[in-house]
């Protein structure tokens, strides 16, 4: 680990990919993520074997990382909310070609153009696919600087491990907000395991093929269940979660990113007060932690879901714990960003209507 | 001297705990080096082993318009970097003033530009540190260093970081600046913080 250095949300990511091994980039600007190519034009150019391309739209940057990918070398994209919507069609694509991808979407308030604020409006569209068909991609929460680092270089393995676009889902607040942060060595692309699937002349092999139409229904079928599989398998093995405090806890706090930040501030705030308040925090937000929180049920009762939208992951986790615990929901939609001591009144309220104290 | 939001708390057992975590608004127009004093602040409670978040206002900003940064300094990890109350303000000019007045915690401190602000806090429950910052600067023959000459009076009067960490951060900042100008902000960083010590002595 190097030096700490004082760096912006989006400057990280767009370092952190470069240290994965991503060597090709296109995008086109909106706020609150323009920084992150502002950061990487500059950084690609220093670069030799780096291609950094500003798109003349997001359909455009999409379908370029989709070309990029299937030359075999690590390829990215950003934007926010209303970009990513455009993108979809080619998150798509790229899932039923299986392409590996990383996308960051740097959210903001909406419906529509919205306004610029940080939001979690996002977590439906991100954690169902996107876009049209039956797919998921993977979708990671990072919720600080250093995370912001350690997530954007593992989206990189995961995309190329499962041949599948990742999204890194992060708000306003974490693409623009700066935190002390480290980097680990960078990975040099040529010592990453060789991809067996890549388009890069047929010379002295048999041909291969990276297409999503399928229009033999028998074939399209076999395909879809081959997807299915490996999503199963990604279920199985990739789900991530930090959990905070919950060994006594008799209400759990479950939030993701900049809301689980300010939540761990609320529940340290109520813990002061004697409240036995814990947090889960899930990590992957597809696949979703659900044994994880259905094991919460033995000991906690009451789960408070805590979003910056007006409820979207608590479907996910009424879903998992079923009739085993109740769960109660607050959220601020629109780019509000609550302050950890609202949360904090939330548990308190919620501990003394429930008399768990 | 530094002043922060303590909360001295007793659990059940009696065992109590403190908490500290300061922060502090940088507002002024686009060319003030607002948004500079922020990093600099942030910088050197870094190099202190701090926790401190950097966050800029963002968005739909015009050229020589208006700019804000929250600057979080904290014993404990941050949990928001936004400041809904701020325990200091540092206000470079006149809209800064009526924007952020009404903010500031109880007890908390406002650093003003008397250059540029010829205003003063309506309320009586904090404490103003008027600073003629341009003046210092141009005295000094640095006239881009007032926002240097602001963060070297609010380290001094605040003890959020030390003058030894400010000048430190500054000068890896502006590594690309060289020698000379390093000197004129180390320069200019000493008589802010010369200028509130002698206030309050006097």
């Amino acid at each position: 680990m190097g030096k700490k250095r004082l760096m912006r949300g989006s400057h990280v990511i767009a370092e952190a990919a470069t240290l994965a091994g991503c060597r090709f980039y296109a995008g086109y600007p909106i706020t609150p993520q323009n920084e992150l190519p502002e950061y990487l034009s500059g950084r690609f150019a220093k670069l030799e074997d780096a291609t950094f391309i500003q798109a003349e739209s997001e359909l455009a940057a999409i379908n370029m990382v989709m070309g990029a990918s299937m030359t075999g070398v690590r390829a990215m994209t950003s934007s926010s909310s209303p970009g990513i919507s455009l993108k979809q069609e080619g998150i798509s694509y790229m899932a039923g070609m299986e392409l590996p991808a990383v996308v960051a979407n740097i959210m903001r308030g909406g419906p529509g153009l919205g306004n610029i604020a940080p939001s979690q409006q996002d977590y439906f569209q991100a954690t169902r696919g996107g876009g049209h068909g039956d797919y998921r991609t993977i979708v990671l929460a990072p919720h600080s600087g250093q995370e912001l680092v350690t997530l954007t270089m593992k989206a990189f393995d995961l995309a190329d491990t499962y041949r599948t676009p990742v999204i890194l889902l992060g708000d306003g607040l974490m693409g623009q907000m700066m935190e002390p942060v480290t980097f680990p060595e960078p990975i040099e692309p040529s010592a990453l395991p060789k991809k067996e699937w890549t388009l890069d002349g047929a010379m002295e092999r048999d041909s291969r093929l990276i297409c999503s139409l399928r229009l033999d229904p028998f074939k399209m079928e076999q395909h879809n269940w081959k997807l299915a599989r490996k999503y199963a398998a990604i279920c199985e093995r990739e789900t991530e979660h930090e959990s905070y405090l919950l060994d006594d806890a008799v209400v759990a706090v479950v939030a993701f990113g900049t809301a689980a930040r300010i939540a761990k501030g609320a529940v340290n705030r109520v813990r002061k007060e004697g409240l036995k308040a814990g947090l889960f925090r899930p990590i992957t937000l597809w696949p979703f932690p659900e044994n994880e929180i259905r094991a919460l049920t033995r000991s906690v009762k009451h789960i408070l879901v805590f979003e910056m939208n007006f409820g979207q992951m608590v479907e996910d986790v009424r879903l998992s714990v079923g009739e085993k615990a109740t769960v109660h929901f607050h959220g601020r939609p629109g780019g509000i960003i609550s302050t950890p001591h609202e949360i904090a009144d939330a548990i308190t309220r919620l501990v003394y209507r429930h008399e768990l104290c | 001297m530094c002043k922060k939001e303590e909360l001295v708390l007793k659990d059940r057992e009696g065992l109590s705990y403190t908490m500290s975590i300061t922060k502090t608004i940088f507002s002024g127009f686009g060319g003030q080096g607002v948004l500079m004093m922020g990093y600099v602040l942030a910088t050197a409670g870094m190099q202190e082993d701090k926790h401190v978040t950097y966050l800029p206002s963002y968005g739909a900003e015009v050229r020589g318009g208006t700019a804000n940064c929250t600057i979080t300094v904290s014993d404990d990890p941050i949990a928001s970097p936004v400041a809904s109350f701020p325990d200091f303000a540092v206000l470079m000019n006149t809209p800064s003033l009526m924007r952020f007045e009404g903010k500031v915690i109880t007890g908390g401190t406002v650093f003003l530009n008397s250059d540029m602000v010829e205003l003063r806090p309506k309320r009586g429950d904090v404490e103003v540190v008027a600073i003629p910052v341009n003046t210092i600067a141009e005295r000094l023959g640095n006239a881009r260093g007032a926002n240097m000459v602001m963060i070297g009076a609010l380290a001094q009067k605040t003890g959020l970081v030390s003058l030894d960490s400010v000048i430190k951060s500054i000068k890896e900042i502006f590594a690309t600046k060289g020698a000379k100008v390093h000197e004129m902000n180390t320069l200019a960083i000493k008589e802010g913080a010369a200028f509130v010590e002698e206030q309050s002595s006097s």
